[in-house]
């Protein structure tokens, strides 16, 4: 028989949206589809070990988690029938025209991405009921209080429920408008992991990058027609498997040119570029996140910097920059002018971002390397001051001052 | 599911003609659409009076209750099934009116 904790683990996993999915669409709450399903799962960590795992352990969370749900809207109906009966119906589904897209979870995705509630109250949210985080857990990695983290999702739930955000996927004609703040939702997630904002945070936390893949690779297998959503998946994978060698032993942030490139984890720059390799194949015309994801397949099929086809890069910064003509694109093409055209160019492309970007770190510390190789030392050292200042990720602090130091 | 649209202002104008007669438009399409319940235009906050009647005996205050920039200055309520089907007619109101809306749902009826 299988270890019970090991399957509790995995059944948490695989089955914790889908059994949230699928209360909520029976019972049309998210109150009572998150307690239920929360239930479920202690009830198997109370009872597995005991009996032993089901053979079927995702339809027993299934069954004990209606179960649970039942009980407790009959507790509950004795206070205010009408009401919970009018939640009921509402949450019946069949006024509802078919959905376009089949899986429960999507819907669970939609309704947790919906455009009408907060960045921060999608992302708690998401994590909560697709991710199958604890409010704890989701406090500690956005760095706020526990209970400021359960009224955000709790206000969240409140919303859905009170100014009835429909619990559905949209309709063909509505899901490229809403596809982008799903996907937006899932980024934010994965770049507070990978290069976290807070001063008093891990540099890096790995939790967050994996559940942001974990949730991606689940829209990937709900939605493989999706070109954005490949190429988020692709910009992730290339993005991660460079982890472990983006800090190094003393908590150093470690540039792309000093990396050791034998520290990558080929498994997933496997799965990156063959994704990038479909997108292009597939020969519709990319959004951001495959020409993003683009850019990091050149860099990570390269076998050093030098070796790197910068000219390819600075093309991609062009095509991103038509569809997004943002200052922080700007000031990354910048980065890959310099190798190209050298470092006078890039600093004059730098310069004219200034009145847009001068409160953002990254200007400033591209700034200092450009001026750095100019051999202006001065104003080098001036502009890492400001980067340093202005940083927040303590491994990008470390590396902004050694940089510095290296100056005398 | 009834919500609350209100209009909001910041400029102190009227409505020009051309707004008026978007308005009547989209108003039109409410009607047609089975999402009007009813709408209204505001005089502006300063011919509002406040009144506070809780101790028994009415005090009146001239002006708005609450001072500030933005304000109300007409309404719509509208019948739709879901905050999707609310904001998107809430959209073409904004753009009908040439201002900002706030969407607003009614705690639903039990009954």
């Amino acid at each position: 028989m299988r270890d019970a904790g090991e399957a509790i683990a995995h059944a948490h996993r695989e089955e914790w949206a889908r059994v949230v999915a699928g209360l909520a669409r029976r019972f049309g709450n998210l109150d009572i589809a998150e307690e239920a399903a929360a239930e479920a799962f202690a009830t198997a960590v109370a009872k597995w070990p005991v009996d032993g795992v089901p053979p079927n352990p995702g339809a027993w969370l299934t069954t004990t988690a209606a179960r649970k749900a039942i009980d407790r809207i009959r507790r509950e109906n004795k206070r205010d029938v009408k009401q919970k009966a009018a939640q009921m119906l509402y949450g019946d589904g069949k006024q509802e025209p078919a959905d376009e897209i089949g899986d429960e979870r999507l819907r669970l995705i939609f309704t947790c991405c919906h455009p009408a509630l907060s960045m921060e109250a999608r992302v708690a949210l998401s994590l909560r009921m697709v991710g199958g985080l604890t409010v704890a857990e989701i406090a500690r990695a956005f760095l706020v209080q526990e209970t400021t983290m359960g009224q955000r999702i709790s206000r969240a739930k409140a919303k859905i429920r009170v100014a009835r955000i429909p619990y559905r996927t949209p309709s063909a004609e509505d899901l490229p408008g809403r596809m982008p703040g799903v996907l937006a939702v899932l980024f934010l997630i994965f770049n507070e992991g990978y290069l976290a904002t807070g001063a008093d945070s891990d540099p890096i936390r790995p939790g967050l990058t994996a559940e942001a893949i974990r949730l991606t690779r689940l829209i990937r297998t709900l939605m493989p027609e999706d070109g954005e959503v490949a190429g988020l998946l692709a910009l992730m994978l290339l993005t991660e498997a460079r982890r472990t060698a983006r800090v190094s032993a003393s908590g150093e942030l470690v540039s792309l040119s000093e990396q050791d490139r034998g520290a990558w984890d080929a498994a997933l720059l496997t799965e990156g570029h063959q994704l990038v390799r479909e997108r292009m194949a597939a020969g519709e015309a990319p959004g951001r996140y495959q020409i993003l994801a683009a850019i990091n397949a050149v860099h990570t099929s390269a076998e050093s910097v030098r070796d790197t086809d910068w000219r390819q890069v600075v093309a991609l910064y062009d095509q991103l920059a038509g569809l997004d003509p943002s200052p922080v694109i700007a000031l990354n093409r910048a980065v890959a002018v310099a190798e190209v055209d050298g470092a006078e160019a890039a600093l004059a492309a730098v310069d004219g971002l200034g009145d847009k970007l001068a409160g953002y770190h990254a200007w400033h510390a591209t700034r200092a390397e450009l001026l750095r190789r100019l051999g202006q030392s001065e104003r080098a050292r001036a502009a890492y001051d400001k980067a340093m200042e202005l940083a927040g990720n303590s491994a990008e602090i470390a590396y902004l001052g050694r940089r510095r130091a290296e100056l005398g | 599911m009834r919500y609350l649209v209100s209009v909001i202002d910041d400029n102190a104008g009227l409505a020009t003609p051309a707004e008026m007669a978007a308005v009547d438009v989209f108003n039109e399409r409410l009607q047609a659409g089975g999402h009007w319940v009813f709408a209204g235009g505001l005089g502006k906050p300063d011919t509002a009076t406040v009144i506070d009647n809780r101790r028994g005996h009415a005090i009146l205050t001239d002006g708005p209750f609450l001072e500030s920039k933005e304000y109300m200055a007409g309404f719509w309520i509208i019948e739709a099934t879901d905050l999707d089907v609310a904001l998107r007619l809430a959209a073409e109101g904004s753009k009908s009116c040439n201002r900002k809306v706030e969407v607003r749902p009614f705690l639903t009826d039990p009954a």
